[in-house]
């Protein structure tokens, strides 16, 4: 998915991968015929289905799109552990640790893919970090929020990753191949990670009254971050992203496919989704649903959310802390 | 060799070749495993290149993981007495 909000791309030209022997170099930029021309049958190329490695060469405008797009799914899978993490010691039982346990190192393990196919785009780990810690890049509005009980737990595994797993189905087909194949892999590890979040949030509705509210009350606190997740409308012929199809849907679409699979599913459990106006127009065959705020995404995805800071704050300790693995790492094959 | 069969596919292992360099081997990759155009690309690496890991104990344990995989979520009951408990009906499929 994409961020409509997200920064402007921070790749300096000196950080850009210049092509690999390989691969034909590209034309220097420049506003000649050559380069116009060669830019062109690109877009010729994706717009008939076509697919780019990383050792192709492309021009810097899908390059940037790419990395820009890729950059912030990883800092979002990163960043997206914290709020789970501080419930593994909490989970209820063994099976849920276990479980919980297995979706923070399958997140981990989808930003160490991402990382790499953005790597692989000419922008350096270390510089994706730097920038990620600085608020110079962002990560998803849903993992700004506090994670206040283990039916946020559930509401996060099930729904946040519905509402991901939407839009990653569709870019099992994008434009830029390394990534298209890296997320048929987290497609496949993501969907686990809905069962459990639904097999977590169904034992709470068969449970205590207690547990029933503190479900309704999750959903209540989320429903929110979860309709601005996509992202406001924006007009499908202004979008280069989809023009290259780098992504394959709007963030209406998205957010049309999310309610129209989830919104059954919640109510059979008896949970009240917190929106008066939410209902499905048989007329247009599109949900109709309040204007989600984006004034809150928009504070949120710039680091003002409520618990934006301290989950920065948790990452740049952690980098601190684990500064001497990487640098023992990067020194061993100097001393060999 | 690494082989692949068309744009965007993963690149997957279809055999090797023996040659005395690199040059060689990718002359002979190419006639052997791109000649009736069944590859777009080709990755030739040397066999010592390559670390093998075929270790069970590492790949297939024998520990119950289940809860890594989408059998390990059986709900139907549970969602029955769920639904049962606020009197909803199974609703119908792609229903609104």
């Amino acid at each position: 998915m994409t961020d409509p909000l997200a920064l402007d791309p921070v790749l300096a030209p000196s950080d850009r991968s210049t092509a690999t022997p390989t691969s034909t170099p590209a034309p220097t930029r420049a506003h000649d015929e050559a380069y116009d021309a060669w830019f062109e049958r690109f877009e010729a190329h994706l717009a008939a289905g076509g697919t780019v490695e990383s050792t192709d060469a492309m021009p810097d405008e899908y390059r940037t799109a790419v990395l820009r797009f890729v950059e912030m799914h990883a800092n979002s899978e990163l960043m997206g552990v914290l709020p789970e993490r501080e419930w593994l010691m909490r989970a209820p039982t063994l099976r849920r640790k276990l479980a919980l346990t297995a979706k923070v190192q399958d997140e981990v393990g989808h930003a160490q893919l991402l990382y790499r196919v953005a790597e692989d785009l000419g922008k350096p780990r270390e510089a994706m970090f730097d920038d990620l810690l600085a608020g110079k890049t962002k990560f998803h509005n849903v993992f700004h929020y506090p994670t206040k009980g283990w039916a946020d737990v559930g509401m996060i595994a099930w729904l946040v990753d519905a509402a991901a797993i939407v839009a990653q189905m569709a870019l099992r087909e994008s434009s830029y191949a390394p990534y298209a194949r890296t997320m048929r892999k987290i497609c496949w590890e993501e969907s686990v990670h809905i069962m459990h979040g639904r097999d977590v949030v169904i034992t709470m509705a068969t449970g205590t009254p207690g547990q029933r509210a503190d479900i309704q009350d999750a959903l209540d606190r989320w429903w929110g971050p979860l309709m601005q997740m996509h992202g406001p409308r924006s007009p499908r012929e202004k979008d280069m992203d989809l023009r290259w199809r780098i992504k394959a849907k709007t963030s209406e679409e998205l957010r049309q496919e999310f309610l129209t699979i989830y919104v059954p599913r919640i109510r059979e459990l008896g949970l009240v989704i917190p929106d008066p106006e939410l209902r499905f127009d048989e007329t247009v065959g599109e949900w109709r649903y309040s204007e989600p705020d984006w004034d809150e995404l928009r504070t949120v995805v710039t680091n003002h959310g409520p618990m934006s800071e301290a989950r920065l704050e948790f990452r740049r300790l952690a980098r601190a802390e684990t500064a001497w693995v990487r640098d023992t790492i990067l020194a061993a094959p100097q001393a060999a | 060799m690494f082989r692949q069969e068309k744009d965007g596919d993963p690149m997957r292992h279809g055999g090797s070749v023996m040659a005395p360099d690199a040059e060689l081997a990718m002359h002979y990759a190419r006639e052997l495993f791109g000649r009736r155009q069944e590859s777009v690309r080709l990755w030739i690496v040397r066999r010592v290149d390559i670390v093998d890991l075929h270790d069970p104990d590492l790949l297939q344990p024998p520990l119950d993981r289940s809860f890594k995989k989408p059998g390990g979520y059986v709900m139907r009951d549970k969602l029955a007495a769920a639904r049962a408990a606020v009197g909803q009906a199974k609703p119908k499929a792609r229903s609104r």
